[in-house]
């Protein structure tokens, strides 16, 4: 009854995420991943659901480490809180990173705590010179900690600040002029926030500071409706990836070749299989576009 | 110096979990139009979120009571006790005590004994690993020094104690439970929640085991213990109880001496 914990050296070759379709690790899927070997260009976890002591989650994400590359995911560091950073957090951050050695690590443009409280959710922040600042100081306090670059998500948001005076995009792009750090492309996100706040989705990806993307998340969201009726989409992360946000990936990779592209599928977890095949459908999407950008550049398109 | 950054979180904080607070200003729609049916879409997914992650560190309370009204509890704890980490696995150390004095469960007097077995299991589930100590260690003891022998129980051991049959109630709501008609007024049963390796184990600690154990694991010796233990039962039986706890793999190490260890294979 050994518990193979810490024990076993990574195979480094498994480090770098090679720019293949991978998907988010979800307890469901632990023993078909083991059991089958699929092959899959890497998995990404949610850091805080490994913050425990022991136990499973660290027994099947130690045997499934060895074999693949990963991806780290916070959602709970709170990058936009306008109060220091959580230090015992970003301690068992660095933890995680030294332990398991993830390709990349990324977390979003949100806040989630405020005093004690943690909210189970990504809030949105106004885009203002004061809220730069304070991003920015996160940014480096966090890169600086764990000796490594992050990538930054751009956010869903379902409402604006009237008080903004940088769009999403600049307070991006200064972002990442300020810290160095590296960019997470939702490509749903940019589809959900597009549709909520009345912006063209495709002439924000063409302004997106593209050559910073690292990462690509795609996922499903979910359609309501505000007071006026207009169309409010919340990313949900409990369906297939919508067949507009296929074509919005397949005109950013178009822009910007093909890059590590996760699967994110958190609620309503499918099996393995429906969620392998919108992995597989993805990573084909890379290969036909890589496919049609050479022929373009064959015959001088 | 983020004074407004921080005046604007507070006023979002406070209406996130506060549905009767209005929505702050300044939150708007591509008109430029406060919209408070934006500002929900927050609202619901915080509390939402909270309920889902309620729902499954404690699946057998919510089969007990229903989805519908295990929604309602969950929502209530939610908003009342908000978590403090972003580990949400954690979430819920406190929803048994509130569940106790949630009026519209109090007519369910074992439910928050269950939560409590449900609770227990999700820390056993996340403790350190250690190695249990296999039954064969134990016979290397000298009997002339059994009396003296102190244990080191494992870090994901827990004891639940309940005065109903609350180890019956929540083994028939788990999944593959199969349900029957229980006696709520029966006699009260007692747990030793444990994960040895990779799976979590909940056991009925016989008559006088729970003090038993308690005792155990303040470093109490085995004489100690057993007298404890005989204080509430007259007729606990060491040795029913000793072989359960082994069996469960309790134990990770033993010693004589107060503070002192031997035999001690931990993993980590």
């Amino acid at each position: 009854m050994t518990l193979a914990l810490e024990s076993v050296a990574l195979d480094t070759r498994l480090q770098a995420i090679l720019s293949r379709a991978g998907v988010g690790l979800k307890a469901e899927h632990y023993r078909t991943i083991v059991a089958t070997r699929p092959d899959i260009g890497f998995f990404e976890v949610h850091a805080e659901n490994y913050m425990g002591a022991g136990g499973p989650p660290h027994r099947y994400l130690t045997e499934i480490r060895n074999h693949y590359p990963l991806s780290l995911h916070g959602v709970g560091l709170s990058i936009g809180a306008a109060r220091p950073l959580d230090r015992d957090h970003l301690r068992r951050l660095k933890q995680l990173i030294e332990r398991y050695q993830p390709g990349l690590f990324s977390e979003h443009l949100a806040w989630s705590t405020h005093d004690t409280r943690f909210f189970d959710d990504l809030l949105p922040v106004p885009y203002t010179s004061e809220t730069l600042a304070l991003v920015t100081d996160h940014i480096d306090e966090v890169q600086d900690t764990l000796g490594r670059q992050m990538l930054l998500e751009n956010p869903s948001t379902y409402l604006a600040f009237a008080e903004s005076t940088y769009s999403e995009i600049d307070f991006i792009v200064e972002t990442v002029r300020r810290t160095g750090c590296g960019l997470l492309l939702d490509v749903n996100n940019v589809y959900v926030s597009s549709t909520n706040q009345r912006w063209d989705p495709i002439r924000y990806l063409d302004e997106y500071p593209l050559a910073h993307v690292q990462e690509i998340h795609l996922a499903g969201y979910t359609r309501e409706a505000d007071e006026a009726g207009r169309p409010l989409l919340i990313d949900t992360h409990d369906r297939p990836v919508d067949e507009h946000v296929w074509s919005l990936f397949e005109h950013a990779i178009g822009r910007v070749g093909p890059k590590p592209t996760l699967i994110e599928w958190d609620t309503k977890v499918p099996t393995w299989p429906e969620l392998k095949a919108e992995a597989d459908r993805a990573e084909a999407t890379m290969v036909a576009v890589g496919k049609r950008e050479r022929h373009r550049a064959a015959i001088g398109y | 110096m983020q004074q407004l950054a921080t005046d604007r979180q507070r006023e979002f904080a406070a209406a996130l979990l506060d549905a009767t607070l209005a929505t702050p200003p300044g939150l708007i729609g591509p008109d430029g139009e406060l919209s408070s049916k934006r500002f929900s879409v927050y609202r619901n997914n915080v509390v939402l979120g909270l309920i889902e992650a309620l729902r499954a560190n404690f699946p057998a309370t919510c089969r007990i009571v229903g989805d519908e009204f295990f929604r309602a509890m969950a929502r209530a704890y939610a908003v009342s006790e908000p978590p403090t980490s972003p580990m949400l696995f954690d979430y819920g150390a406190g929803f048994a005590d509130f569940v106790a004095v949630f009026d519209p469960a109090v007519s369910l007097s074992y439910l928050p004994d269950v939560i409590r077995i449900e609770r227990a299991w999700v820390e056993a589930y996340h403790a350190r690993d250690a190695v249990a100590l296999e039954p064969v260690a134990l016979a290397a003891i000298p009997n002339d020094r059994v009396a003296e022998l102190r244990f080191s129980l494992h870090p994901s051991l827990r004891v639940v104690r309940s005065l109903f049959p609350a180890v019956t109630i929540w083994r028939m709501n788990i999944t593959d439970g199969v349900p029957r008609s229980v006696d709520v007024d029966s006699d009260g049963e007692d747990a030793v929640v444990v994960r040895p390796g990779a799976e979590v184990e909940v056991r009925l600690i016989p008559p006088g085991g729970a003090e038993f154990i308690t005792a155990l694991a303040s470093g109490q010796s085995l004489t100690e213990a057993t007298r404890r233990a005989m204080t509430e039962f007259a007729l606990f039986d060491l040795s029913t109880n000793l072989a359960m706890l082994v069996q469960a793999g309790a134990f990770i190490g033993y010693g004589f001496a107060q503070g002192e260890s031997y035999g001690k294979t931990e993993a980590r």
